[in-house]
């Protein structure tokens, strides 16, 4: 069975080729993938995202709880609104989820998670829940519309009321906060994106997802596929959850070390596997990677280096760069000279370090 | 969709021949391929002089989204190449019949295209694809 967001319509009415995305009938794109990763990199795009997973988490000891089960340290969230990036591990280390999570009030938390690993993210939330009598809630009547581009906040915050544009306009980077749009409709808005550009992610009730869809598009913003949407956060060096790291892949493997805190005395699930897996020597490391050559870097190719042999993760071709682009995994040392195997050749690839691309640029060197 | 011109031949993977006047076959991939591969940002063409045939993929396109392998309608001998393809591989999405053609072969027995898929075929076949 196939899943459709309240957007499905829309999408089609605008003549979106769909795709199954873990189990979700989605928007690859509307024509042409480039010239939406092009709209939202100089202007503005947007996506529907209301296939993700909203989960409030609601209890006395909900901190305590987030404090147990999320790698990164939910003590860095004091301020009303403000987001944070993390992992959450399995007792080996394993990414079980990448999510963010809002601290909306001392005994109040919002997470988003991935689309396809809703059920087995839920299962496991729920589990750990019990001890802390934290209540788990899904938040399944939540459209999700991300906006994004360097235009994209100015076209979102004219469709705000006016008594919240002030407030809207002034919140910072990974905060978010309650608004009205136009018609009184509340929206929750998020200054967070996965395009490596500003704008916001809005979660709208669903019965006011096609209005605030066609006001955007009113407002002059492309709609956008997850073809661009892939793109655009390969080139801004964002991890795809099941492509860059799984439940047998550590945050140290897979350049998430900047998510984990190790702060003194708190316990929270992996952390024994992480210590141990430090000490012996972290075996596999994630390197960026260019290829000047004509051709396109592609999940699971061979990356053949001095230390051994790797592969591509997440390969694609950069439409801002105008040539392919990658992660990979591979053993950690000395890699010398690194190639990978397309199609019976051998082509040498450059290793470097990303993002990419920078508002809206290629980074220098790349 | 556009039109499927009446003077090509298909393959059931996607490729179309053209018989053209001097007796060569000039071969690329049908607009429905393209539609289905996304934007095209890569084309590996054949070399001039190669053998080719419908057993052995022989060019490759590459678009954001996947490498698909072309096949050569027809055994024979490729005599020209689309060079411009090179720099402008989105010839292919925005002109697939046309300007987007990717080889041409000298076929060793012009019969061999009585076999392919004619428009009306193809466009049942795809048709079906889409149910």
């Amino acid at each position: 069975m196939t899943a459709k967001t309240v957007l499905n319509e829309a999408h089609r009415a605008q003549g979106a080729r769909m795709v199954d995305f873990g189990g979700w009938d989605m928007p690859i794109n509307y024509g042409s993938q480039i010239e939406e990763h092009h709209a939202v990199r100089q202007d503005a795009g947007m996506f529907d995202v209301s296939h993700m997973t909203v989960v409030d988490l609601h209890g006395e000891r909900v901190r305590d709880f987030l404090r147990r089960l999320l790698a990164n340290s939910v003590d860095k969230l004091t301020e009303h609104g403000k987001a944070l990036y993390t992992c959450m591990l399995n007792e080996r280390g394993g990414v079980i989820d990448d999510l963010i999570v809002y601290y909306l009030g001392e005994h109040f938390f919002r997470i988003v998670v991935n689309a396809a690993t809703r059920e087995k993210d839920l299962a496991w939330v729920e589990r750990q829940a019990q001890a802390f009598e934290v209540e788990v809630r899904v938040r399944d009547d939540f459209a999700m519309i991300a906006v994004q581009g360097p235009h994209a906040r100015e076209k979102m915050i004219g469709l705000l009321a006016e008594v919240d544009r002030e407030r809207i306009e002034a919140m910072g980077k990974f905060h978010a906060a309650a608004a009205q749009a136009l018609h009184g409709v509340p929206l929750f808005v998020a200054r967070t994106g996965y395009t490596g550009e500003d704008g916001f992610e809005v979660m709208v009730p669903e019965e006011h997802a096609v209005e605030l869809w066609q006001a955007l598009l009113d407002a002059g913003v492309r709609p956008a596929g997850l073809g661009a949407r892939d793109t655009l956060r390969l080139e801004a060096g964002m991890n795809l959850y099941g492509q860059d790291m799984d439940e047998d892949v550590s945050p140290w493997e897979a350049s998430l070390g900047w998510t984990v805190a190790m702060d003194e005395g708190r316990d929270f699930i992996g952390r024994g596997a992480l210590e141990a897996q430090k000490e012996q020597g972290v075996k596999r490391r994630m390197i960026g990677l260019v290829l000047d050559e004509k051709g396109v870097l592609r999940h699971g190719q061979t990356v053949l280096t001095e230390a051994g042999e790797g592969e591509i993760l997440s390969g694609s071709f950069s439409p801002t760069l105008g040539k392919a682009i990658a992660f990979a995994r591979v053993p950690s040392g000395e890699l010398g000279d690194v190639r990978v195997a397309i199609r019976n050749r051998e082509l040498p690839v450059r290793v470097v370090k990303y993002p990419f691309v920078r508002d809206g640029k290629p980074r220098e060197g790349i | 969709m556009s039109e499927i011109p009446g003077d090509l031949k298909f393959m059931k993977s996607h490729e179309w021949a053209r018989l053209e006047d001097d007796g060569l076959v000039r071969v690329g991939i049908s607009d429905h391929a393209q539609n289905q591969l996304g934007d095209l940002v890569y084309v590996e063409l054949p070399d001039i002089g190669s053998r080719v045939g419908p057993d052995n993929g022989c060019a490759v396109v590459e678009s954001v989204k996947a490498a698909s392998d072309v096949y050569s309608p027809v055994n024979g001998e490729v005599v020209a190449v689309n060079d411009a393809l090179d720099d402008s591989p989105e010839s292919i999405n925005e002109d697939a019949f046309g300007e987007g053609w990717i080889f041409v072969v000298r076929p060793d027995d012009k019969a061999e295209l009585d076999e392919l898929l004619d428009p009306e075929a193809y466009a049942q076949l795809i048709e079906d694809e889409d149910h």
